[in-house]
């Protein structure tokens, strides 16, 4: 009759195990394959946010535009520095925290919010990490309109050796080393990557983690360099190297990741010291994030 | 080649109400000691020890009633459950018909929706933009492919996404019974097609109430009971044990001219 039926399925189980390295391995590396797809729903987000705007997806340039504005006159007074410089290091400051933030914050979200996907369609679930990810690089390029407006203003400043407050450290002005930027935000971007897939899945599990990571946010964005300068730091300590005070800013993990994309392109010193951590944390979270999807992976699509 | 094998697979669905789904819960669980039964969180076995192989040519009709475990298996078979006990595997491209609400983004239009599920299913872009002409035509959706699917009626929705998983040649064709929305008229022409496209290559699961569609497109069936298999072979059988009485032979009275060509139950 029919060579299908159930008893006589000779085969024994062989080695398809679900929790396996090879298969976390085999999703990322299949989500890479998507990318037409990923590439094609992150550009259809940015399109469907703005699709009945009148000015449309020009809003992100705008709003950033004004919030640089804002923060960095409102500092520049507050802290007596020229706004010349001040202002562009707040407003590149304010673009890659920006990302940072979109990447943690929707992370966090990721899995959750694309629970009918998830369940309808077959797919490797660091398609949705990708997808997200691309979404914050497309709302990053469309805020380095406000750098490249920041930057033909204020030139004549940054092209010549420079310092933001008296108490910080000369600055080498604008060169070459702008191009450091490019592969500073790559890194940045690769990271972004294992950052929501760790939260991801963690809190698709644990609903608690995106609130606390909301509220937590915020504190994080005043602790870090953006709206202040880490040179202050030495008008506090003195200019001493070794006081503790220094640690609130080298402490950060979220320091290091702003400044390498950051000094670049204000023609800062690139510290290679920043280069570093960074590139330890990429080890680690990748590690982390593999080792997380080695296990849960699976679980993802249960737990949405 | 295409396959699908699944060993001794069984779904559990952990049920985290509002409390256990904390972090708190967890940590304090762990110090308080074990509260009820072993698990603290309760646990649904939508799949049950299922042993399944199916591979090229098969086509399969999925019987039982409503909360059997038809849609669930239908998931374990497209590879979004992975089994939570036992193992499965597999093999073939994979193009789905799940539930049409779902899935699919209201708000962007019928074309744009074509080409993220064509993406979706493992097509590229360029191929998807030569199939949306002939997607079009046959789901005689015409301006209203234009028009966001938020306004589409759920006739419409069966329409695009049959059309789409039609023209992109999948391996491994897997339908819930939502298709049935769609009217005769166009039913007719998806037979044609779904035929075609399961005689070429394919391998189908179909879940449905309508004796008729499981007689046109399958020749086996699986009737689930409980989250079992409670019987695999060939559709006529399967359907006489599920309903109690032979409904092809109600079919032949009805309908002078049999539809039953190829059913592999007799």
């Amino acid at each position: 009759m029919q060579a299908t039926t159930t008893p006589d399925h000779p085969e024994a189980p062989p080695a398809v195990k679900s929790r396996s390295f090879k298969r976390a391995f085999a999703d990322v590396r299949e989500a890479w394959d998507h990318r037409e797809l990923w590439g094609h729903l992150g550009w259809q987000d940015i399109k469907q946010r703005y699709r009945r705007s009148v000015i449309g997806p020009l809003w992100i340039t705008i709003s950033m535009g004004t919030t640089a504005l804002a923060l960095g006159l409102l500092y520049s007074v507050l802290f007596k520095t020229d706004v010349a410089t001040f202002l562009p290091y707040v407003t590149v400051g304010f673009i890659v925290w920006n990302f940072i933030v979109g990447c943690v914050t929707e992370g966090t979200d990721v899995f959750i919010a694309n629970e009918g996907l998830i369940k309808h369609l077959p797919a490797p679930i660091t398609v949705h990490v990708m997808r997200m990810v691309w979404r914050q690089v497309l709302f990053l390029l469309h805020n380095l309109v406000v750098y490249a407006v920041v930057l033909a203003i204020f030139f004549t400043s940054l092209d010549h050796q420079y310092r933001i407050g008296e108490t910080s450290p000369w600055q080498p002005g604008l060169s070459w080393t702008i191009v450091l930027a490019i592969p500073g935000f790559a890194l940045l971007a690769v990271n972004a990557v294992w950052i929501s897939l760790l939260f991801g899945v963690i809190s698709t599990r644990f609903r608690d983690i995106p609130p606390v990571v909301n509220s937590f946010i915020n504190l994080v964005f005043f602790m870090t360099p953006i709206v202040w300068d880490a040179g202050v730091l030495n008008r506090v300590t003195g200019g001493g190297d070794g006081d503790w005070r220094m640690l609130i800013a080298e402490l950060n993990p979220v320091y290091h990741f702003v400044e390498i994309v950051r000094a670049p392109l204000l023609g800062h010193t690139v510290d290679w010291h920043h280069w570093a951590i960074v590139g330890g944390f990429t080890v680690f979270g990748w590690f982390a994030a593999l080792v997380i999807l080695r296990n849960y992976r699976a679980r993802v699509s249960y737990w949405v | 080649m295409v396959s699908i094998d699944v060993w001794n697979a069984s779904v559990d669905f952990p049920i985290f109400d509002a409390k256990s789904r904390s972090l708190k819960k967890l940590a304090l669980g762990k110090v308080g000691g074990k509260i009820g039964s072993e698990g603290r969180v309760p646990i649904i076995e939508a799949l049950h020890d299922i042993t399944l192989s199916l591979k090229d040519g098969d086509r399969v009709g999925l019987v039982g009633h409503n909360g059997a475990g038809k849609s669930t298996l239908l998931r374990l078979l497209a590879g979004i459950y992975e089994p939570t006990r036992g193992a499965s595997r597999i093999v073939g491209k994979v193009a789905p018909v799940f539930d049409l609400g779902v899935g699919m983004d209201p708000e962007i239009s019928g074309y744009e929706n074509i080409m993220i599920r064509g993406l979706f299913l493992g097509m590229t872009r360029k191929q998807m933009e030569k199939r949306v002409d002939d997607i079009a035509e046959f789901t005689e959706l015409g301006d209203y492919l234009q028009m966001p699917l938020r306004t589409y009626s759920t006739g419409m929705r069966v329409r695009l996404a049959l059309g789409v998983v039609t023209s992109i040649n999948p391996e491994i064709l897997l339908l819930d019974e939502g298709i049935g929305a769609v009217d005769a008229a166009f039913m007719a022409k998806a037979r044609d097609r779904l035929k075609d496209l399961v005689a070429r290559s394919g391998l189908l699961v179909f879940a449905n109430h309508s004796d008729e569609f499981l007689a046109e497109f399958c020749d086996t069936a699986i009737w689930m009971d409980e989250g079992h298999v409670k019987m695999h072979s060939g559709l006529r059988e399967v359907l006489t044990a599920y309903k109690g009485f032979d409904p092809f032979e109600r079919m032949h009275e009805h309908d002078p001219t049999p539809v039953l060509s190829g059913n592999g139950g007799e």
